[in-house]
Protein backbone atom coordinates (compact mmCIF):
# COMPACT_ATOMS: atom_id res chain seq x y z
CA UNK A 1 0.00 0.00 0.00
CA UNK A 2 2.72 2.43 1.05
CA UNK A 3 4.71 1.49 -2.00
CA UNK A 4 1.81 2.15 -4.32
CA UNK A 5 1.41 5.58 -2.80
CA UNK A 6 5.09 6.28 -3.36
CA UNK A 7 4.86 5.32 -7.01
CA UNK A 8 1.90 7.62 -7.42
CA UNK A 9 3.83 10.49 -5.83
CA UNK A 10 6.78 9.89 -8.14
CA UNK A 11 4.54 9.85 -11.20
CA UNK A 12 2.81 13.03 -10.04
CA UNK A 13 5.98 15.01 -9.42
CA UNK A 14 7.75 13.52 -12.41
CA UNK A 15 5.06 14.46 -14.90
CA UNK A 16 4.70 17.95 -13.46
CA UNK A 17 8.43 18.50 -13.77
CA UNK A 18 8.48 17.25 -17.36
CA UNK A 19 5.58 19.45 -18.46
CA UNK A 20 7.02 22.34 -16.44
CA UNK A 21 10.44 22.06 -18.04
CA UNK A 22 8.88 21.91 -21.49
CA UNK A 23 6.96 25.06 -20.67
CA UNK A 24 9.91 26.93 -19.35
CA UNK A 25 12.21 25.74 -22.13
CA UNK A 26 11.70 28.77 -24.43
CA UNK A 27 12.80 31.05 -21.61
CA UNK A 28 15.88 29.00 -20.81
CA UNK A 29 16.60 28.86 -24.52
CA UNK A 30 16.48 32.67 -24.69
CA UNK A 31 18.88 32.99 -21.78
CA UNK A 32 21.19 30.33 -23.21
CA UNK A 33 21.18 31.92 -26.67
CA UNK A 34 22.03 35.29 -25.14
CA UNK A 35 25.28 33.80 -23.86
CA UNK A 36 26.25 31.74 -26.90
CA UNK A 37 28.87 32.75 -29.42
CA UNK A 38 27.34 33.81 -32.72
CA UNK A 39 28.04 30.60 -34.63
CA UNK A 40 26.37 28.41 -32.00
CA UNK A 41 23.00 30.10 -31.80
CA UNK A 42 21.50 28.44 -34.84
CA UNK A 43 23.68 25.34 -34.90
CA UNK A 44 22.66 22.68 -32.42
CA UNK A 45 20.15 25.33 -31.64
CA UNK A 46 18.21 23.33 -29.09
CA UNK A 47 21.15 23.01 -26.73
CA UNK A 48 20.91 25.03 -23.56
CA UNK A 49 24.61 25.03 -22.74
CA UNK A 50 26.91 27.46 -24.53
CA UNK A 51 30.43 26.16 -25.20
CA UNK A 52 31.75 29.40 -23.70
CA UNK A 53 29.81 32.08 -21.85
CA UNK A 54 29.97 35.11 -24.05
CA UNK A 55 29.03 37.93 -21.70
CA UNK A 56 30.15 40.48 -24.28
CA UNK A 57 26.79 39.95 -25.99
CA UNK A 58 25.27 42.02 -23.21
CA UNK A 59 27.83 44.81 -23.43
CA UNK A 60 27.50 44.87 -27.20
CA UNK A 61 23.71 44.79 -27.14
CA UNK A 62 23.50 47.56 -24.59
CA UNK A 63 25.17 49.88 -27.13
CA UNK A 64 21.86 49.78 -29.00
CA UNK A 65 21.69 51.31 -32.46
CA UNK A 66 22.00 54.68 -34.14
CA UNK A 67 23.83 56.21 -31.18
CA UNK A 68 21.04 55.31 -28.76
CA UNK A 69 21.95 52.85 -26.07
CA UNK A 70 19.56 50.74 -24.06
CA UNK A 71 20.22 53.07 -21.10
CA UNK A 72 17.97 55.58 -22.86
CA UNK A 73 15.20 53.03 -23.42
CA UNK A 74 15.38 51.76 -19.86
CA UNK A 75 15.27 55.28 -18.45
CA UNK A 76 12.30 56.10 -20.69
CA UNK A 77 10.45 52.95 -19.72
CA UNK A 78 11.34 53.54 -16.08
CA UNK A 79 9.90 57.05 -16.19
CA UNK A 80 6.70 56.11 -18.01
CA UNK A 81 6.12 53.07 -15.82
CA UNK A 82 6.68 54.99 -12.58
CA UNK A 83 4.27 57.71 -13.60
CA UNK A 84 1.64 55.21 -14.69
CA UNK A 85 1.93 53.29 -11.43
CA UNK A 86 1.55 56.49 -9.40
CA UNK A 87 -1.39 57.61 -11.50
CA UNK A 88 -3.09 54.25 -11.27
CA UNK A 89 -2.70 54.05 -7.49
CA UNK A 90 -4.04 57.57 -7.09
CA UNK A 91 -7.07 57.18 -9.31
CA UNK A 92 -8.03 53.61 -8.47
CA UNK A 93 -7.92 54.18 -4.68
CA UNK A 94 -10.03 57.34 -4.81
CA UNK A 95 -12.59 56.05 -7.28
CA UNK A 96 -12.91 52.67 -5.61
CA UNK A 97 -13.56 54.32 -2.24
CA UNK A 98 -16.23 56.50 -3.82
CA UNK A 99 -18.00 53.50 -5.31
CA UNK A 100 -17.59 51.21 -2.33
CA UNK A 101 -18.37 53.57 0.54
CA UNK A 102 -20.17 56.77 -0.46
CA UNK A 103 -23.92 56.36 -1.05
CA UNK A 104 -24.39 59.04 -3.70
CA UNK A 105 -27.23 59.04 -6.21
CA UNK A 106 -26.58 57.37 -9.58
CA UNK A 107 -23.96 55.21 -7.94
CA UNK A 108 -25.36 51.97 -9.36
CA UNK A 109 -25.78 53.11 -12.98
CA UNK A 110 -22.30 54.61 -12.97
CA UNK A 111 -20.90 51.42 -11.49
CA UNK A 112 -22.55 49.44 -14.26
CA UNK A 113 -20.96 51.79 -16.81
CA UNK A 114 -17.59 51.04 -15.29
CA UNK A 115 -18.13 47.30 -15.43
CA UNK A 116 -19.13 47.56 -19.08
CA UNK A 117 -15.95 49.46 -19.92
CA UNK A 118 -14.06 46.54 -18.37
CA UNK A 119 -15.17 44.54 -21.38
CA UNK A 120 -14.78 47.22 -24.01
CA UNK A 121 -12.20 46.34 -26.67
CA UNK A 122 -9.58 49.08 -26.57
CA UNK A 123 -9.51 49.29 -30.38
CA UNK A 124 -12.90 50.98 -30.33
CA UNK A 125 -11.61 54.11 -28.64
CA UNK A 126 -8.13 53.92 -30.13
CA UNK A 127 -8.67 56.03 -33.23
CA UNK A 128 -10.70 58.91 -31.75
CA UNK A 129 -8.31 58.98 -28.79
CA UNK A 130 -5.45 59.25 -31.23
CA UNK A 131 -7.21 62.09 -33.03
CA UNK A 132 -7.89 63.79 -29.69
CA UNK A 133 -4.28 63.51 -28.55
CA UNK A 134 -3.14 64.54 -32.01
CA UNK A 135 -5.20 67.72 -31.75
CA UNK A 136 -3.89 68.39 -28.27
CA UNK A 137 -0.37 68.18 -29.62
CA UNK A 138 0.42 65.18 -27.42
CA UNK A 139 1.63 62.85 -30.16
CA UNK A 140 5.32 62.11 -29.70
CA UNK A 141 5.14 62.91 -25.98
CA UNK A 142 4.54 60.66 -22.99
CA UNK A 143 1.21 62.31 -22.20
CA UNK A 144 -0.99 59.74 -24.03
CA UNK A 145 0.78 56.97 -22.11
CA UNK A 146 0.60 58.59 -18.68
CA UNK A 147 -2.53 60.76 -18.48
CA UNK A 148 -5.07 57.91 -18.87
CA UNK A 149 -3.64 56.27 -15.73
CA UNK A 150 -4.51 59.34 -13.64
CA UNK A 151 -8.11 59.26 -14.75
CA UNK A 152 -8.84 55.63 -14.06
CA UNK A 153 -7.95 54.45 -17.55
CA UNK A 154 -7.86 50.80 -16.48
CA UNK A 155 -11.20 49.98 -14.82
CA UNK A 156 -9.86 46.56 -13.85
CA UNK A 157 -7.83 48.18 -11.08
CA UNK A 158 -10.80 50.16 -9.77
CA UNK A 159 -12.81 46.96 -9.76
CA UNK A 160 -10.08 45.15 -7.85
CA UNK A 161 -9.93 47.90 -5.23
CA UNK A 162 -13.71 48.01 -4.86
CA UNK A 163 -13.75 44.27 -4.19
CA UNK A 164 -11.10 44.73 -1.55
CA UNK A 165 -12.68 47.75 0.17
CA UNK A 166 -16.03 45.98 0.31
CA UNK A 167 -14.36 43.38 2.48
CA UNK A 168 -13.36 45.93 5.13
CA UNK A 169 -15.91 46.04 8.00
CA UNK A 170 -18.21 49.07 7.98
CA UNK A 171 -17.87 49.42 11.75
CA UNK A 172 -14.47 50.97 11.24
CA UNK A 173 -15.91 53.79 9.10
CA UNK A 174 -18.76 54.32 11.56
CA UNK A 175 -16.43 54.56 14.54
CA UNK A 176 -14.28 57.09 12.71
CA UNK A 177 -17.41 59.01 11.70
CA UNK A 178 -18.55 59.16 15.35
CA UNK A 179 -15.16 60.58 16.25
CA UNK A 180 -15.86 63.42 13.84
CA UNK A 181 -13.85 62.18 10.89
CA UNK A 182 -14.85 63.63 7.51
CA UNK A 183 -15.44 61.30 4.55
CA UNK A 184 -12.04 62.14 3.20
CA UNK A 185 -10.60 61.51 6.66
CA UNK A 186 -12.17 58.05 6.68
CA UNK A 187 -10.66 57.38 3.27
CA UNK A 188 -7.23 58.68 4.17
CA UNK A 189 -6.85 57.50 7.77
CA UNK A 190 -8.98 54.38 7.95
CA UNK A 191 -9.46 52.73 4.56
CA UNK A 192 -6.30 53.62 2.69
CA UNK A 193 -3.89 52.12 5.26
CA UNK A 194 -5.94 48.91 5.25
CA UNK A 195 -5.83 48.56 1.48
CA UNK A 196 -2.04 48.33 1.23
CA UNK A 197 -2.07 44.70 0.01
CA UNK A 198 -4.56 45.57 -2.74
CA UNK A 199 -2.56 48.65 -3.65
CA UNK A 200 0.53 46.47 -3.96
CA UNK A 201 -1.36 44.19 -6.35
CA UNK A 202 -2.50 47.15 -8.41
CA UNK A 203 1.02 48.59 -8.50
CA UNK A 204 2.51 45.31 -9.71
CA UNK A 205 -0.07 44.75 -12.40
CA UNK A 206 0.16 48.26 -13.72
CA UNK A 207 3.92 47.90 -13.75
CA UNK A 208 3.65 44.74 -15.83
CA UNK A 209 1.15 46.01 -18.30
CA UNK A 210 2.97 49.29 -18.83
CA UNK A 211 6.39 47.70 -19.15
CA UNK A 212 4.99 45.19 -21.64
CA UNK A 213 2.81 47.58 -23.55
CA UNK A 214 3.77 47.73 -27.17
CA UNK A 215 0.82 49.12 -29.08
CA UNK A 216 0.40 52.44 -27.25
CA UNK A 217 4.04 53.54 -27.52
CA UNK A 218 4.11 52.23 -31.09
CA UNK A 219 1.26 54.52 -32.02
CA UNK A 220 2.22 57.63 -30.08
CA UNK A 221 6.01 57.74 -30.07
CA UNK A 222 7.85 58.51 -33.30
CA UNK A 223 11.10 59.91 -32.00
CA UNK A 224 13.56 57.10 -31.28
CA UNK A 225 14.94 59.13 -28.34
CA UNK A 226 11.58 58.66 -26.61
CA UNK A 227 11.33 54.92 -27.27
CA UNK A 228 10.49 52.57 -24.43
CA UNK A 229 12.31 49.26 -24.02
CA UNK A 230 9.59 47.40 -25.92
CA UNK A 231 9.91 49.67 -28.94
CA UNK A 232 13.69 49.82 -28.72
CA UNK A 233 13.89 46.05 -28.69
CA UNK A 234 11.54 45.76 -31.63
CA UNK A 235 13.72 48.18 -33.59
CA UNK A 236 16.85 46.37 -32.46
CA UNK A 237 15.49 43.00 -33.55
CA UNK A 238 14.34 44.16 -36.96
CA UNK A 239 15.51 41.49 -39.41
CA UNK A 240 16.92 44.09 -41.77
CA UNK A 241 19.12 45.58 -39.09
CA UNK A 242 20.14 42.56 -37.04
CA UNK A 243 23.75 41.80 -37.74
CA UNK A 244 24.45 39.82 -34.60
CA UNK A 245 21.93 37.57 -32.90
CA UNK A 246 23.73 37.17 -29.58
CA UNK A 247 23.28 40.82 -28.55
CA UNK A 248 19.66 40.68 -29.71
CA UNK A 249 18.97 37.75 -27.37
CA UNK A 250 20.95 39.48 -24.62
CA UNK A 251 18.73 42.56 -24.82
CA UNK A 252 15.62 40.38 -24.91
CA UNK A 253 16.72 38.90 -21.61
CA UNK A 254 17.57 42.34 -20.21
CA UNK A 255 14.14 43.66 -21.17
CA UNK A 256 12.27 40.95 -19.28
CA UNK A 257 14.60 40.96 -16.27
CA UNK A 258 12.69 43.66 -14.32
CA UNK A 259 9.46 41.70 -14.77
CA UNK A 260 11.10 38.48 -13.66
CA UNK A 261 12.61 40.09 -10.55
CA UNK A 262 9.36 41.70 -9.50
CA UNK A 263 7.61 38.41 -10.02
CA UNK A 264 10.10 36.59 -7.81
CA UNK A 265 9.69 39.05 -4.96
CA UNK A 266 6.03 39.96 -5.11
CA UNK A 267 4.43 36.78 -6.41
CA UNK A 268 1.99 36.65 -3.52
CA UNK A 269 0.29 39.94 -4.42
CA UNK A 270 0.02 38.95 -8.03
CA UNK A 271 -1.68 35.66 -7.29
CA UNK A 272 -4.07 37.36 -4.88
CA UNK A 273 -4.94 40.02 -7.43
CA UNK A 274 -5.74 37.57 -10.19
CA UNK A 275 -7.88 35.37 -8.00
CA UNK A 276 -9.68 38.27 -6.29
CA UNK A 277 -10.65 39.72 -9.65
CA UNK A 278 -11.87 36.43 -11.01
CA UNK A 279 -13.50 34.51 -8.23
CA UNK A 280 -15.16 37.10 -6.06
CA UNK A 281 -16.42 38.90 -9.16
CA UNK B 1 -17.09 74.04 0.19
CA UNK B 2 -20.73 73.04 0.36
CA UNK B 3 -20.26 71.83 3.91
CA UNK B 4 -20.43 75.41 5.17
CA UNK B 5 -24.10 75.91 4.19
CA UNK B 6 -26.43 76.43 7.16
CA UNK B 7 -29.04 73.78 7.81
CA UNK B 8 -32.59 74.65 8.88
CA UNK B 9 -35.53 72.29 9.24
CA UNK B 10 -35.58 68.51 9.28
CA UNK B 11 -36.49 67.64 5.68
CA UNK B 12 -34.36 70.36 4.22
CA UNK B 13 -31.51 69.04 6.31
CA UNK B 14 -32.02 65.56 4.94
CA UNK B 15 -32.16 66.84 1.38
CA UNK B 16 -29.09 68.90 2.00
CA UNK B 17 -27.34 65.87 3.40
CA UNK B 18 -28.06 63.82 0.26
CA UNK B 19 -26.73 66.64 -1.87
CA UNK B 20 -23.61 66.72 0.22
CA UNK B 21 -23.16 62.97 -0.13
CA UNK B 22 -23.68 63.26 -3.89
CA UNK B 23 -20.98 65.90 -4.10
CA UNK B 24 -18.56 63.91 -1.96
CA UNK B 25 -19.23 60.76 -3.98
CA UNK B 26 -18.77 62.53 -7.29
CA UNK B 27 -15.59 64.14 -6.00
CA UNK B 28 -14.16 60.71 -5.23
CA UNK B 29 -15.09 59.16 -8.54
CA UNK B 30 -14.25 62.35 -10.47
CA UNK B 31 -10.99 61.00 -11.96
CA UNK B 32 -12.79 58.03 -13.47
CA UNK B 33 -15.85 60.05 -14.45
CA UNK B 34 -13.73 62.58 -16.35
CA UNK B 35 -11.86 59.78 -18.04
CA UNK B 36 -15.08 57.96 -18.86
CA UNK B 37 -16.64 61.02 -20.48
CA UNK B 38 -13.55 62.33 -22.26
CA UNK B 39 -11.75 59.15 -23.21
CA UNK B 40 -14.53 56.57 -23.56
CA UNK B 41 -17.95 58.05 -24.28
CA UNK B 42 -16.69 61.07 -26.24
CA UNK B 43 -14.34 59.04 -28.42
CA UNK B 44 -16.96 56.36 -28.99
CA UNK B 45 -19.44 58.90 -30.31
CA UNK B 46 -16.70 60.49 -32.38
CA UNK B 47 -15.63 57.14 -33.81
CA UNK B 48 -19.22 56.28 -34.69
CA UNK B 49 -19.36 59.55 -36.61
CA UNK B 50 -16.00 58.96 -38.30
CA UNK B 51 -17.12 55.51 -39.37
CA UNK B 52 -19.60 57.21 -41.71
CA UNK B 53 -16.95 59.43 -43.23
CA UNK B 54 -13.82 59.53 -45.26
CA UNK B 55 -11.16 60.94 -42.99
CA UNK B 56 -7.39 61.06 -43.44
CA UNK B 57 -6.57 63.20 -40.39
CA UNK B 58 -5.31 66.10 -42.52
CA UNK B 59 -8.43 67.25 -44.32
CA UNK B 60 -11.91 67.57 -42.81
CA UNK B 61 -13.96 64.36 -42.69
CA UNK B 62 -16.43 63.98 -45.56
CA UNK B 63 -19.74 62.19 -44.98
CA UNK B 64 -20.16 59.04 -47.06
CA UNK B 65 -23.00 57.40 -45.15
CA UNK B 66 -22.73 53.64 -45.01
CA UNK B 67 -19.96 53.65 -47.61
CA UNK B 68 -17.29 52.18 -45.33
CA UNK B 69 -19.53 49.40 -44.11
CA UNK B 70 -20.72 48.52 -47.61
CA UNK B 71 -17.14 48.48 -48.84
CA UNK B 72 -16.17 46.23 -45.96
CA UNK B 73 -18.75 43.53 -46.50
CA UNK B 74 -18.94 43.56 -50.27
CA UNK B 75 -15.58 44.61 -51.59
CA UNK B 76 -12.84 43.94 -49.05
CA UNK B 77 -11.41 40.43 -49.12
CA UNK B 78 -8.80 41.33 -46.52
CA UNK B 79 -11.52 42.31 -44.04
CA UNK B 80 -13.20 38.94 -44.55
CA UNK B 81 -9.82 37.25 -44.19
CA UNK B 82 -9.07 39.17 -40.97
CA UNK B 83 -12.45 38.22 -39.59
CA UNK B 84 -11.91 34.57 -40.49
CA UNK B 85 -8.41 34.43 -39.02
CA UNK B 86 -9.52 36.10 -35.80
CA UNK B 87 -12.53 33.84 -35.38
CA UNK B 88 -10.44 30.72 -35.94
CA UNK B 89 -7.87 32.07 -33.51
CA UNK B 90 -10.47 32.76 -30.82
CA UNK B 91 -12.34 29.49 -31.32
CA UNK B 92 -9.18 27.42 -31.13
CA UNK B 93 -7.02 29.29 -28.64
CA UNK B 94 -9.61 30.13 -25.98
CA UNK B 95 -10.96 26.58 -25.42
CA UNK B 96 -7.42 25.13 -25.59
CA UNK B 97 -6.11 27.67 -23.12
CA UNK B 98 -8.98 27.17 -20.69
CA UNK B 99 -8.83 23.38 -20.96
CA UNK B 100 -5.13 23.37 -20.28
CA UNK B 101 -5.52 25.88 -17.45
CA UNK B 102 -8.19 23.73 -15.83
CA UNK B 103 -6.16 20.56 -16.27
CA UNK B 104 -3.10 22.07 -14.62
CA UNK B 105 -5.17 23.70 -11.90
CA UNK B 106 -6.63 20.29 -11.05
CA UNK B 107 -3.13 18.83 -10.85
CA UNK B 108 -2.19 21.60 -8.44
CA UNK B 109 -5.29 21.30 -6.29
CA UNK B 110 -3.62 18.97 -3.83
CA UNK B 111 -1.95 19.15 -0.47
CA UNK B 112 1.26 17.61 -1.80
CA UNK B 113 4.57 19.32 -1.17
CA UNK B 114 6.14 21.53 -3.80
CA UNK B 115 2.93 22.79 -5.37
CA UNK B 116 3.90 26.38 -4.55
CA UNK B 117 7.06 26.06 -6.63
CA UNK B 118 5.20 24.39 -9.49
CA UNK B 119 2.65 27.16 -9.56
CA UNK B 120 5.45 29.69 -9.89
CA UNK B 121 7.13 27.70 -12.64
CA UNK B 122 3.92 27.37 -14.65
CA UNK B 123 3.05 31.01 -14.22
CA UNK B 124 6.34 32.42 -15.54
CA UNK B 125 5.36 32.15 -19.24
CA UNK B 126 2.29 34.26 -18.52
CA UNK B 127 4.40 36.96 -16.93
CA UNK B 128 6.78 37.18 -19.85
CA UNK B 129 4.82 35.79 -22.77
CA UNK B 130 3.14 39.02 -23.83
CA UNK B 131 6.41 40.93 -24.10
CA UNK B 132 8.17 42.04 -27.24
CA UNK B 133 11.17 40.00 -26.12
CA UNK B 134 9.28 36.72 -26.21
CA UNK B 135 7.63 37.59 -29.51
CA UNK B 136 11.04 38.25 -30.99
CA UNK B 137 12.39 35.02 -29.53
CA UNK B 138 9.38 32.98 -30.66
CA UNK B 139 10.10 33.96 -34.21
CA UNK B 140 13.61 32.53 -33.94
CA UNK B 141 12.56 29.52 -31.88
CA UNK B 142 10.15 28.47 -34.63
CA UNK B 143 12.35 29.72 -37.45
CA UNK B 144 13.99 27.39 -39.94
CA UNK B 145 17.18 27.14 -37.89
CA UNK B 146 15.42 27.41 -34.57
CA UNK B 147 15.46 25.07 -31.61
CA UNK B 148 12.11 23.47 -32.43
CA UNK B 149 13.36 22.12 -35.75
CA UNK B 150 16.54 21.02 -34.04
CA UNK B 151 14.51 18.96 -31.58
CA UNK B 152 12.13 17.63 -34.24
CA UNK B 153 15.01 16.54 -36.46
CA UNK B 154 15.88 14.00 -33.77
CA UNK B 155 12.58 12.32 -34.63
CA UNK B 156 13.31 12.63 -38.32
CA UNK B 157 10.83 15.41 -38.97
CA UNK B 158 12.10 17.67 -41.76
CA UNK B 159 12.85 21.32 -40.97
CA UNK B 160 10.37 23.91 -42.05
CA UNK B 161 10.07 27.55 -41.19
CA UNK B 162 7.00 27.43 -38.98
CA UNK B 163 6.41 31.17 -38.74
CA UNK B 164 6.55 31.78 -42.48
CA UNK B 165 4.63 28.69 -43.54
CA UNK B 166 1.04 29.46 -44.59
CA UNK B 167 -0.07 26.19 -43.00
CA UNK B 168 1.55 26.58 -39.62
CA UNK B 169 2.00 30.30 -38.92
CA UNK B 170 -1.36 30.68 -37.19
CA UNK B 171 -0.80 27.53 -35.12
CA UNK B 172 2.52 28.95 -33.95
CA UNK B 173 0.76 32.06 -32.69
CA UNK B 174 -2.00 30.01 -31.06
CA UNK B 175 0.66 27.99 -29.27
CA UNK B 176 2.25 31.18 -27.96
CA UNK B 177 -1.06 32.38 -26.57
CA UNK B 178 -2.09 29.04 -25.09
CA UNK B 179 1.34 28.87 -23.43
CA UNK B 180 0.27 31.85 -21.32
CA UNK B 181 -2.51 30.04 -19.51
CA UNK B 182 -1.32 31.19 -16.08
CA UNK B 183 -4.03 33.67 -15.14
CA UNK B 184 -7.03 31.44 -15.88
CA UNK B 185 -5.12 28.62 -14.16
CA UNK B 186 -4.79 30.64 -10.95
CA UNK B 187 -8.45 31.62 -11.10
CA UNK B 188 -9.46 27.97 -11.62
CA UNK B 189 -7.23 26.93 -8.76
CA UNK B 190 -8.89 29.38 -6.39
CA UNK B 191 -12.27 28.14 -7.63
CA UNK B 192 -11.31 24.50 -7.07
CA UNK B 193 -10.12 25.27 -3.54
CA UNK B 194 -13.56 26.72 -2.78
CA UNK B 195 -15.36 23.45 -3.60
CA UNK B 196 -16.16 21.67 -0.31
CA UNK B 197 -14.32 18.34 -0.14
CA UNK B 198 -17.40 16.75 1.47
CA UNK B 199 -19.03 16.77 -1.96
CA UNK B 200 -16.34 14.52 -3.37
CA UNK B 201 -16.34 12.32 -0.30
CA UNK B 202 -20.10 11.87 -0.48
CA UNK B 203 -19.89 11.12 -4.19
CA UNK B 204 -17.11 8.60 -3.63
CA UNK B 205 -19.24 6.85 -1.00
CA UNK B 206 -22.05 6.67 -3.53
CA UNK B 207 -19.64 5.02 -5.93
CA UNK B 208 -19.00 7.87 -8.37
CA UNK B 209 -15.75 7.43 -10.29
CA UNK B 210 -13.37 10.38 -10.88
CA UNK B 211 -14.86 10.83 -14.34
CA UNK B 212 -18.34 11.28 -12.89
CA UNK B 213 -17.02 13.49 -10.11
CA UNK B 214 -15.44 15.78 -12.67
CA UNK B 215 -18.60 16.19 -14.73
CA UNK B 216 -21.12 16.17 -11.90
CA UNK B 217 -19.25 18.16 -9.24
CA UNK B 218 -16.16 19.96 -10.49
CA UNK B 219 -17.57 21.45 -13.70
CA UNK B 220 -20.91 22.64 -12.25
CA UNK B 221 -19.21 24.05 -9.15
CA UNK B 222 -16.67 25.87 -11.30
CA UNK B 223 -19.18 27.14 -13.83
CA UNK B 224 -19.17 30.76 -12.65
CA UNK B 225 -15.37 30.79 -12.81
CA UNK B 226 -15.39 29.20 -16.25
CA UNK B 227 -17.88 31.83 -17.30
CA UNK B 228 -15.64 34.68 -16.10
CA UNK B 229 -12.58 33.21 -17.81
CA UNK B 230 -14.49 32.58 -21.01
CA UNK B 231 -15.74 36.16 -21.28
CA UNK B 232 -12.37 37.70 -20.48
CA UNK B 233 -10.32 35.40 -22.71
CA UNK B 234 -12.71 35.77 -25.65
CA UNK B 235 -12.52 39.55 -25.55
CA UNK B 236 -8.75 39.40 -25.15
CA UNK B 237 -8.58 37.01 -28.08
CA UNK B 238 -10.38 39.43 -30.38
CA UNK B 239 -7.96 42.17 -29.38
CA UNK B 240 -4.73 40.21 -29.91
CA UNK B 241 -2.23 42.39 -31.70
CA UNK B 242 1.40 42.27 -30.57
CA UNK B 243 2.10 38.63 -31.39
CA UNK B 244 0.87 38.77 -34.94
CA UNK B 245 2.31 42.22 -35.57
CA UNK B 246 5.78 41.27 -34.38
CA UNK B 247 6.11 37.63 -35.35
CA UNK B 248 4.35 37.27 -38.68
CA UNK B 249 3.30 40.82 -39.63
CA UNK B 250 -0.05 39.35 -40.57
CA UNK B 251 1.57 37.13 -43.15
CA UNK B 252 2.28 34.83 -44.86
CA UNK B 253 -0.43 35.62 -47.41
CA UNK B 254 -2.59 37.21 -44.71
CA UNK B 255 -2.87 33.86 -42.97
CA UNK B 256 -2.35 35.54 -39.60
CA UNK B 257 -3.96 38.86 -40.38
CA UNK B 258 -5.59 39.46 -37.02
CA UNK B 259 -8.41 41.93 -36.87
CA UNK B 260 -6.43 44.31 -34.65
CA UNK B 261 -3.48 44.18 -37.06
CA UNK B 262 -5.69 44.99 -40.04
CA UNK B 263 -7.27 47.86 -38.11
CA UNK B 264 -3.84 49.20 -37.18
CA UNK B 265 -2.70 48.95 -40.78
CA UNK B 266 -5.72 50.89 -42.03
CA UNK B 267 -5.50 53.55 -39.32
CA UNK B 268 -1.80 54.14 -38.93
CA UNK B 269 -0.40 52.73 -42.15
CA UNK B 270 -2.85 54.29 -44.61
CA UNK B 271 -4.33 56.92 -42.27
CA UNK B 272 -7.76 55.82 -43.41
CA UNK B 273 -9.35 56.82 -40.10
CA UNK B 274 -12.93 56.61 -41.33
CA UNK B 275 -12.58 53.04 -42.53
CA UNK B 276 -10.62 52.04 -39.43
CA UNK B 277 -13.36 53.51 -37.22
CA UNK B 278 -15.91 51.43 -39.06
CA UNK B 279 -13.71 48.37 -38.48
CA UNK B 280 -13.56 49.24 -34.78
CA UNK B 281 -17.34 49.43 -34.57
CA UNK B 282 -17.78 46.11 -36.30
CA UNK B 283 -15.33 44.63 -33.79
CA UNK B 284 -17.31 46.14 -30.94
CA UNK B 285 -20.52 44.66 -32.28
CA UNK B 286 -18.93 41.23 -32.73
CA UNK B 287 -17.55 41.32 -29.17
CA UNK B 288 -20.93 42.45 -27.87
CA UNK B 289 -22.71 39.60 -29.68
CA UNK B 290 -20.28 37.05 -28.29
CA UNK B 291 -20.49 38.44 -24.77
CA UNK B 292 -24.27 38.60 -24.95
CA UNK B 293 -24.36 35.04 -26.23
CA UNK B 294 -22.15 33.80 -23.38
CA UNK B 295 -24.21 35.77 -20.86
CA UNK B 296 -27.52 34.49 -22.22
CA UNK B 297 -26.40 30.91 -22.37
CA UNK B 298 -25.02 31.32 -18.85
CA UNK B 299 -28.49 30.80 -17.41
CA UNK B 300 -28.49 27.19 -18.57
CA UNK B 301 -25.01 26.15 -17.52
CA UNK B 302 -23.70 28.55 -14.89
CA UNK B 303 -24.61 27.40 -11.44
CA UNK B 304 -24.49 29.80 -8.51
CA UNK B 305 -24.60 28.81 -4.92
CA UNK B 306 -27.68 30.13 -3.17
CA UNK B 307 -25.65 32.53 -1.08
CA UNK B 308 -22.96 34.85 -2.32
CA UNK B 309 -24.04 34.62 -5.95
CA UNK B 310 -23.59 37.53 -8.30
Amino acid sequence: MKRRKNIKTVIYHGSIWIIGLLMIYPIFWTIASSLKPENEIFRNSASLIPSIFKWENYAQGWQGFGGLSFSTFFLNSGFVTTMVVIGTLFSSALVAFGFARVKFRFRTPLFVCMIITLMLPSQVTLIPQYILFHNLGWVNTYMPLIVPAFIGGTPFFIFLMIQFIRGIPHELDEAAYMDGCSTFGIFWRVILPLTTPALATVAIFSFYWTWDDFMTPLIYLNDTKLYTVALGLQMFSDPSSVSAWGPMFAMSVASILPQLLIFMFFQKYLVEGITAGGVKG
Amino acid sequence: MAEQVQVSGQSKGKLHKQWKTDLVGLAFIAPWLIGFLCFIIGPMIASLYFSFTNYDLLTEPTWIGLGNYIQMFTNDVRFIQALKVTLIFVFVSVPLKLAFALFVAMLFNTKRKGVGIYRTLYYIPSILGGSVAIAVVWKQLFGRDGAINDILSVFGIPSISWVTSPDFALSTLILLVVWQFGSPMLIFLAGLKAIPTELYEAAAVDGANPFHQFFKITLPMLSSVIFFNLVMQTIQGFMTFTQSFLITQGGPMDKTLFYAVYLYEKAFGHFDMGYASALAWVLLIICAIFTAFIFRSAGSWVHYESEGGK
